[in-house]
């Protein structure tokens, strides 16, 4: 089956995201940061009238951050809170079939813990991640509740 | 058929369904042109209302009603011939089956149509209501309400109606079953009328979440709208618009605010039916006192709370109050008494769910904790009981040892945690084992608009909600100081000594230096908090913020104010929390531990009014309060003191003197409540273990301190006089004829004597007694008759103050009804 995955590239790499997750993709303004947070949260910002908790998708997957002027984010809606998955790119939404991630791949931490599946685009294998895993704060149980 | 009948009942207004729907299609039909219509909006909204659109209303609506009806029901049951209460449940089952008709629900019609025809002989009187009536009825509402939910889920409806519509028969055989209703006749007046004074519509909760954040836009716009008209030209014509404009703006998102608000009675008014029915299941007599319930919290909250409370109360009756036959061995009262309570408590709701039950056992609880395997000997040992009862929200643990159909079922107190925290609430319990049990939910004030401070640290601005702030001083002002102590900052504002925690060390933001305190009140303690700057002050709305971000435990939720840069609200206790500021016990905590006190009792030792020092127990005392002269009275034979809106008696072992204020103990057990004026509190004192027996009952015995003797006083027996002026005052109704003689004559007469005398009964209210004239309208028939000449063969004559009272007194004495 056929599902509409938007590509990005995170941390270097190509990164597929459900299309279902996505609520927008924005350049966020000014990102006020949260003192005591996780290094992943990288602050808050507003989009429109609405607060949105801003993440650090490189600290998230346990790879460096992402520079301090990234402003380019993925909106997505977990648990009733908007968050900003900040990217460093973003390329276009297509369909993919969705593949299991094969067993012969050896991730391992943060890409490990967000991969659910591989797409292929154009022969070139793009992991895709679930944004909810990336989160700080969201369990592994609300995530399989929802 | 359909078509035909579902004209007519949209235009006859004798189902519930189609003005609501009409109300939904005049809206966007009439702003189409205005509205940009959004691509992922699929359905157009000015569409006609499909049938199932219909039916959701109606689910939606009987619901809605029977929540409301839940309390009518217990009061009807309580007199079955309160002809408001049974109108109203009438009107219930009429406007049910005028609706099933119209909608094809078949089931639900003839089982209201049933009910309907048995209140309906009710009301003409060709039948009297009796028990097994009342119950018949109950159990049709009920199943009513299950089918509904049913329907609602999509699920098949199984099981039979037969058997709940037989019971509803006269005579009870299952051959006088109704026959099926003829649609034509479903559309009364009565019903009809009582849904046109109606000027409420239901919205989704989406579409206020929508109207909400619109505003915020409209408000960010105004913003930036007058910074781009300041910094031009000064007409004075365009500022007049634009001050016209802020105006209307803050009007609206005040209104659009306060849409989201619902009084809490939304929560309370199930609450009498379901201590009734639990009660009712376990052998048990329950007094129920709400109070509170005009308290107002978001819609949304009302619903999370719902679920938790529901336990919680379950909880009370079930563990909590003991059997008829234990309490008269505990020498209480035989009804176990549960309050349940809402009140507004700086940023917070508070609700209380309080019975005067068998508390918690601690040293049980810990030996189960260890049975389980939860804890271990050894490390059970090494808590505190304040730590073991802590235990009781360990998921696998119940304190009950056999499983109750009621409770006990694996969802536990852990669960109602979870759900409370998750709300950024949190619970608490006050135990006095053997005495009861009160547990305080705690939930934020989130999503309503709150009154801010606005601090700034370094570049940083954070809100802090005012009520918790009790005042602001410059570091520079005279009377305040700041001193190193070891490690710690202690500030001395006006010689009071406050811990005091950097707001900048404590977020590790690079901050100026410290300009101003706020002095922060928290329920332990209070502290001053060092901020670089106090900047304005700002209404705001509130919203929880992302669980990462409240995890810190620094913030209580996150904002967007007008500047339109997201701000964090701090909240006063975590502050502390995370920063390990440790405050002098509050009472309250004390009298906590004073139950579990292992070596001596602990007691408060007080200068009394006559100059001699005296003790009290410390578990007795609810609070030490100063009060005003003017709030005390002697009244109805003794003195009394007014506060929190109540009346208690006041005991005074002395002359007070002539002082504006003094000092009260506020002795309760949780139920009945007595104020002691003392002269002075001295200290906390722990009691030897031996104390010489007293022989004068308000002695309970005598200590020996510093050499010196001193009195305990029996609190047991101050509560004991305390008599008729508990807390909860019996209610009595007075069944006047309209005069209004009851009103102006009796009324302040029974008041003073500590009754508590309502002319109609509200929703959920059951009499202790019910007074009538004998030639005054029909009443329940123990009711107090009153006659009005000397001598009447029927009752008392309504001048005998003695015989009245005293005829009053054992009404409510042997519970009547």
């Amino acid at each position: 089956m056929m599902e509409l995955f938007l590509i990005a590239h995170v941390a270097g790499r190509a990164i597929a995201i459900d299309g279902a997750q996505v609520d927008s993709v924005v350049d966020l303004g000014e990102v006020v940061p949260v003192p005591g947070a996780e290094r992943a949260v990288r602050g808050l910002a507003a989009l429109r009238s609405r607060v949105v908790t801003v993440i650090d998708t490189g600290v998230a997957l346990g790879k460096s951050p992402m520079p301090a002027d990234a402003r380019r984010a993925v909106i997505t809606r977990i648990d009733g809170h908007h968050y900003a998955l900040l990217v460093d790119a973003l390329e276009d939404v297509a369909p993919f079939v969705r593949q299991p991630v094969e067993g012969g791949i050896a991730l391992t931490g943060g890409w490990a813990e967000a991969a659910v599946g591989l797409v292929e685009r154009e022969g070139e294998p793009v992991l895709a991640l679930d944004l909810a895993r990336l989160v700080p704060g969201v369990t592994t149980s609300e995530i399989l509740a929802a | 058929m359909t078509k035909a009948r579902r004209g007519k009942a949209a235009s006859s207004d004798g189902c519930f369904a189609p003005p609501a729907a009409l109300a939904l299609q005049a809206g966007p039909a009439a702003s189409r042109s205005v509205i940009p219509l959004n691509p992922f909006f699929t359905r157009a909204p000015y569409a006609p209302l499909a049938m199932d659109e219909l039916l959701q209303e109606f689910i939606a609506e009987t619901r809605e009603t029977l929540q409301a009806l839940a309390g009518e029901i217990v009061a009807w049951e309580a007199d079955p011939a309160d002809r408001a209460r049974l109108d109203a449940i009438f009107r219930f089952v009429h406007t049910v089956k005028g609706s099933c008709g119209f909608l094809d629900l078949p089931r639900l019609e003839r089982l209201s149509h049933a009910a309907e025809d048995a209140l309906g002989a009710v009301r003409d009187g060709s039948r009297t209501p009796h028990t097994g009536l009342v119950n018949a009825v109950l159990a049709v509402v009920d199943r009513i309400g299950e089918l509904t939910e049913m329907i609602d889920a999509g699920q098949p409806l199984d099981g039979s109606d037969d058997l709940l519509i037989a019971a509803l028969a006269e005579d009870a055989t299952p051959g006088s079953v109704a026959p099926m209703v003829d649609p034509t006749s479903q559309t009364a007046p009565t019903s009809g009328a009582a849904r046109a004074n109606s000027r409420s519509v239901r919205l989704h909760v989406d579409l206020l979440d929508r109207m909400m954040s619109g505003m915020s836009d409209m408000v960010l716009a105004r913003n930036e709208l007058a910074r781009t008209l300041r910094s031009g030209t000064h007409d004075p014509r365009t500022e007049a618009a634009l001050e016209r404009l802020s105006a209307t703006v803050a009007d609206m998102r005040d209104a659009v605010t306060r849409t989201r608000m619902q009084k809490v009675e939304a929560l309370f008014s199930a609450v009498p039916r379901m201590v009734r029915d639990t009660a009712a299941e376990l052998g048990k007599t329950v007094t129920l006192t709400v109070d509170g319930a005009d308290v107002e919290l978001d819609r949304e909250m009302i619903e999370l709370i719902r679920d938790p409370l529901v336990h919680i109360i379950r909880n009370s009756v079930d563990h909590g109050i003991e059997t008829p036959a234990e309490r008269r061995a505990a020498r209480k009262r035989e009804a176990g008494q549960l309050l349940v309570s809402a009140r507004q408590s700086g940023n917070q709701i508070v609700i209380e769910v309080t019975d005067d039950g068998r508390g918690i056992d601690v040293a049980r609880l810990g030996a189960k904790a260890v049975a389980a395997g939860l804890r271990g000997e050894a490390e059970l040992a090494g808590m505190s009981d304040t730590q073991r009862l802590q235990l009781i929200f360990e998921p696998g643990l119940s304190s009950r040892d056999t499983v109750t159909a009621t409770s006990g079922r694996g969802v536990g107190m852990d669960v109602v945690r979870t759900n409370i925290e998750q709300l950024g609430g949190r619970v608490q319990l006050l135990n006095r084992p053997g005495r009861g049990l009160t547990i305080a939910i705690y939930v934020p004030l989130t999503l309503s608009i709150l009154s801010t401070i606005v601090v700034g640290v370094g570049a940083e601005r954070f809100a802090l909600p005012r009520q918790a702030v009790e005042e602001i001083v410059t570091t520079t002002s005279v009377g305040v100081r700041l001193d190193q102590v070891g490690d710690a900052t202690l500030a001395t504002v006006r010689g009071r000594r406050l811990p005091l925690i950097s707001l900048a060390d404590l977020l590790r933001v690079p901050g100026g230096a410290a300009g101003a305190l706020a002095i922060i009140a928290t329920r332990d303690g209070d502290y001053a908090l060092a901020v670089d700057s106090v900047l304005d002050t700002e209404e705001l709305v509130v919203k929880p913020a992302a669980p990462a971000v409240m995890a810190t435990g620094f913030y209580a939720g996150q904002t967007l104010p007008d500047s339109g840069r997201p701000m964090l609200l701090l909240d006063g206790a975590g502050l502390a929390l995370a920063a390990g500021v440790r405050f002098g016990r509050a009472l309250l905590r004390e009298e906590h531990e004073a139950d579990q006190a292992e070596p001596g009792m602990t007691a408060l030792l007080f200068e009394g009014l006559d100059g001699r020092r005296r003790l009290m127990a410390l578990a007795a005392i609810d609070r030490v309060e100063t009060v005003g002269r003017d709030a005390v009275r002697f009244s109805g034979g003794r003195l009394r003191l007014a506060i929190d809106g109540r009346i208690i008696p006041l005991v005074a072992a002395g002359d007070a003197g002539d002082t504006p204020r003094m000092i009260v103990l506020r002795v309760s057990d949780g139920v009945t409540e007595v104020a002691y004026a003392i002269a002075d509190p001295l200290e906390i004192v722990t009691l030897p273990p031996e104390l010489a027996q007293g022989d004068r009952d308000e002695v309970a015995g005598v200590a020996l301190l510093n050499g010196e003797q001193v009195e305990l006083l029996d609190a047991h027996a101050l509560l004991a006089a305390a008599g008729a002026g508990t807390v909860e005052r019996p209610l009595c109704l007075l069944a006047g004829d309209g005069s209004g003689w009851m009103e102006t004559f009796l009324k302040p007469t029974l008041e003073g004597a500590g009754y508590r005398c309502v002319s109609r009964l509200a929703a959920g209210e059951t009499p202790s007694v019910t007074l009538a004239l004998d030639d005054g309208p029909e009443t329940s028939p123990d009711a107090v008759k009153l006659t009005r000449d000397q001598g009447g063969p029927h009752g008392i004559y309504r001048y005998d103050r003695a015989a009245l009272l005293a005829a009053v007194a054992s009404r409510v004495a042997r519970g009547g009804r």
